[in-house]
């Protein structure tokens, strides 16, 4: 988010005087403390009528096949360039619920509180979730807050559960990928781990990378309009990044998967850190970003529609649905090598020299 | 200039590929030193591409791999440690000690901390007075001037609560032991060149001339590695052994000296421990007398029992290039990246972890 537009959002939303600069334990304890700072914070900015009930639970009507998806955000920094974990915890769900060819609709939104966050801190996320919200055109309908002592958290964690209407024209599944299927990124790779990368304590390193965090909804329902069924899958691949997705879906639908790396889209400042740092982008976090697959004879049209889109203006055609080597995801090189990518062990950690 | 694509150019690659076809006539051994080439070799799929008469040997310049056990046991142990700050390198964590890794002592409360630099350590060091920090300061002559650095930095400031667990590795007399070994075939050496950026070339001269073997200082991107395969294939078919330095863009011939008077301030030659192979003489670096106050294996009185390496683990073959990883019964079965026997299935330039990972079309 650019700083014009984040002090823009604050003129509207000034934090209202609160007797406290730091959540207590008080404020999870379900007493007047806890109202208070519900009554003059949460509540206000994230109004709706079903929140507006304020009963145990949210009221909705829907009919329909729904999609409905969870996931928790604890991401240290809880602020980094581009964006803030509020952000992430509104854009992370609405995309889940969007890949699985469902337009986002109500948000559950819970949050785990470390004793000591500053209110500013507290209230900047809050209001960034209001934009976010808003952005993505979801509704918050129902929460909890809860705090630990201090040391029992790392400041904020997030809870968020999406849920909505399935797109009429969505045949989204694993079971639709077919040999020949061409595999769509939807932008540049790697820039949100990098992002993240760079402001983390002892690895800081000067970089202008900001992180692509965005809600995705609008861009997938468009396309799923324009292209129904044959758009075979969708996902974003966030953590273990572009080449764990790959394989995992490699490995469930036992298909061969090979990929071009001059292909893959990756900005320049991005590729440095990632060589200086010994990381392979293929491997690195990703926010704002989704994979298609998509049926062969389509896919330079779907490419063009995409890259029309703001969220898919660097999308690429990166690789292919093969016969052969079932299971496994193949690599060339730029130079014309081949190699196998695998999963990972455990968390890419950064090689000695 | 970029540095980041030039070297990647596929139609210079192919150039290359097509030389090194036209130059070879019979089969050759190829060892790159540095775990940084096999990971470049593995990654970018070049050991397919080469002629069958090629044979790339995989060195031991991994320094993940090369830390001695017991160096591992002792940075674990004073991890667990209340007091203790422990940094280290990335791939450091993962690699097994006799019963856990760094991993694993984190998961256990350790404090372990991943950092780009050992001067970052002297940093946290000052912030936090009332506890030890030591850097785990492992690797080849690369990391040594930095680390070196660390300890000139911290006696400067007159930090007492900073020390390094030291365990550098040095090429040249891996490359004499690599050669001296009965079993070991090799015909030519790729050394490395950010190891020669700081040390020059000096070193590699008598033992091309001892040994009659080429030595060609290579860099570490695609093309430089074909370029020093090539250069390499052209004076064995010459009939010839000299030292040739592939990385002149980087490379000095005297390397960088005020690195190496930094290196020297601090540390002597000395004896040194390589995990899987044993003792070479003079391959490692002490901490010199003057700064023992920064030397955490002096500074702390930690005594742990030599721990046997796992029965199955033949790394120290695999590291002298007498056998291939997936000549290993154990390579993929027991021994896997996430469940590492030794130490070369750790770091993704270890041989064997760069093998699983990245050509899975060789082992088929």
């Amino acid at each position: 988010m650019s700083d014009s537009k984040k002090i823009r959002m604050q003129l509207q939303c000034p934090m209202p005087k609160l007797d406290f600069d730091v959540i207590t334990l008080g404020h999870g304890s379900g007493g007047t403390l806890t109202n208070k700072l519900l009554d003059s914070g949460v509540f206000d900015l994230l109004s709706n009528d079903i929140l507006d009930e304020r009963h145990d639970g949210a009221f909705i009507e829907m009919n329909g096949k729904l999609a409905f998806s969870s996931d928790s955000f604890l991401v240290s920094p809880i602020f980094f360039p581009g964006g803030n974990i509020g952000e992430l915890a509104v854009n992370g769900t609405v995309n889940d619920v969007a890949v699985c060819g469902a337009t986002p609709k109500y948000l559950s939104l819970s949050f785990i509180l470390e004793e000591g966050l500053k209110m500013t801190e507290f209230w900047e996320i809050l209001v960034t979730i209001k934009y976010a919200c808003e952005k993505a055109n979801v509704i918050v309908v129902t929460g909890d807050t809860k705090v630990v002592e201090k040391g029992k958290g790392d400041k904020i964690f997030i809870n968020t559960t999406g849920i909505g209407n399935i797109h009429h024209k969505a045949k989204i599944s694993e079971k639709n990928i077919k040999i020949g299927d061409k595999i769509v990124v939807s932008g540049n790779i790697a820039t949100h781990g990098m992002a993240i990368m760079s402001v983390r304590e002892g690895l800081e390193f000067d970089s202008t990378i900001e992180s692509d965090t965005t809600n995705l909804n609008h861009t997938i329902v468009s396309l799923i309009e324009e292209f129904g069924e044959d758009i075979h899958l969708l996902t974003d691949p966030t953590r273990g990044g572009v080449a764990t997705v790959l394989k995992e879906i490699a490995l469930s639908s036992n298909i061969g998967i090979d990929i071009f790396q001059k292909d893959l889209p990756i900005e320049e400042q991005v590729a440095s850190a990632c060589e200086l740092l010994g990381l392979d982008p293929l491997y690195v976090a990703n926010e704002g970003l989704f994979l298609s697959f998509v049926e062969s004879t389509i896919a330079d049209e779907f490419l063009e529609s995409l890259q029309k889109d703001e969220n898919g203006k660097n999308a690429k055609i990166i690789g292919t649905v093969v016969e052969t080597h079932p299971k496994q995801v193949i690599m060339e090189s730029t130079i014309g090598g081949k190699r196998v990518v695998s999963m990972l062990p455990g968390e890419q950690l950064p090689r000695i020299c | 200039m970029k540095y980041l694509n030039e070297y990647r150019d596929p139609e210079l690659a192919k150039q290359y590929l097509e030389e090194i076809k036209k130059t070879v006539t019979q089969p050759w051994s190829i060892m790159e030193v540095c775990g940084g080439q096999t990971h470049s070799l593995v990654k970018n799929g070049i050991i397919d591409m080469l002629p069958k008469e090629v044979t790339m040997i995989h060195g031991p310049g991994c320094p993940v791999c090369v830390t001695p056990l017991n160096l591992i046991d002792k940075a674990i142990h004073l991890a667990l440690n209340e007091n203790v700050i422990l940094c280290s390198f990335g791939d450091m964590l993962r690699v097994p000690g006799s019963k856990i890794n760094l991993l694993e002592a984190k998961a256990k409360g350790g404090d372990i901390r991943v950092l780009y630099s050992p001067l970052e350590a002297v940093k946290i060091a000052a912030d936090n007075p009332n506890r030890e920090v030591v850097f785990f300061a492992v690797g080849f002559e690369t990391t040594a001037p930095a680390n070196a650095l660390s300890v000139i930095h911290a006696h400067r400031r007159k930090l007492n609560n900073y020390s390094i667990l030291a365990s550098h590795v040095l090429v040249p007399p891996a490359i004499k032991a690599v050669i001296d070994d009965e079993e070991s075939k090799i015909d030519g050496f790729l050394a490395a060149g950010h190891v020669c950026t700081i040390m020059g070339n000096s070193e590699y001269y008598p033992i091309a001339k001892k040994h009659e073997v080429p030595i060609v200082v290579t860099g570490f991107e695609p093309l430089d590695v074909l370029q020093g395969i090539l250069m390499v294939i052209r004076q064995l078919e010459a009939n010839k052994s000299i030292v040739e330095n592939q990385y002149s863009r980087i490379v000095r011939e005297d390397g960088n000296t005020a690195a190496q008077k930094i290196i020297f301030e601090v540390f002597e030659i000395s004896n040194q421990m390589w995990r899987g192979i044993g003792e070479i003489p003079e391959s490692g670096y002490a901490i010199k007398e003057k700064y023992i106050a920064f030397d955490a294996s002096r500074k702390f009185d930690i005594s742990i029992e030599e721990a046997p390496e796992h029965p199955e683990c033949i790394s120290g073959q695999i590291m002298k290039g007498i056998k291939k990883p997936f000549e290993c019964p154990q390579f993929g079965k027991k021994c896997k990246p996430s469940f590492p026997l030794g130490a070369p299935m750790v770091s993704s330039e270890g041989a064997c972890a760069a093998y699983y990972h990245f050509s899975g079309l060789i082992e088929t």
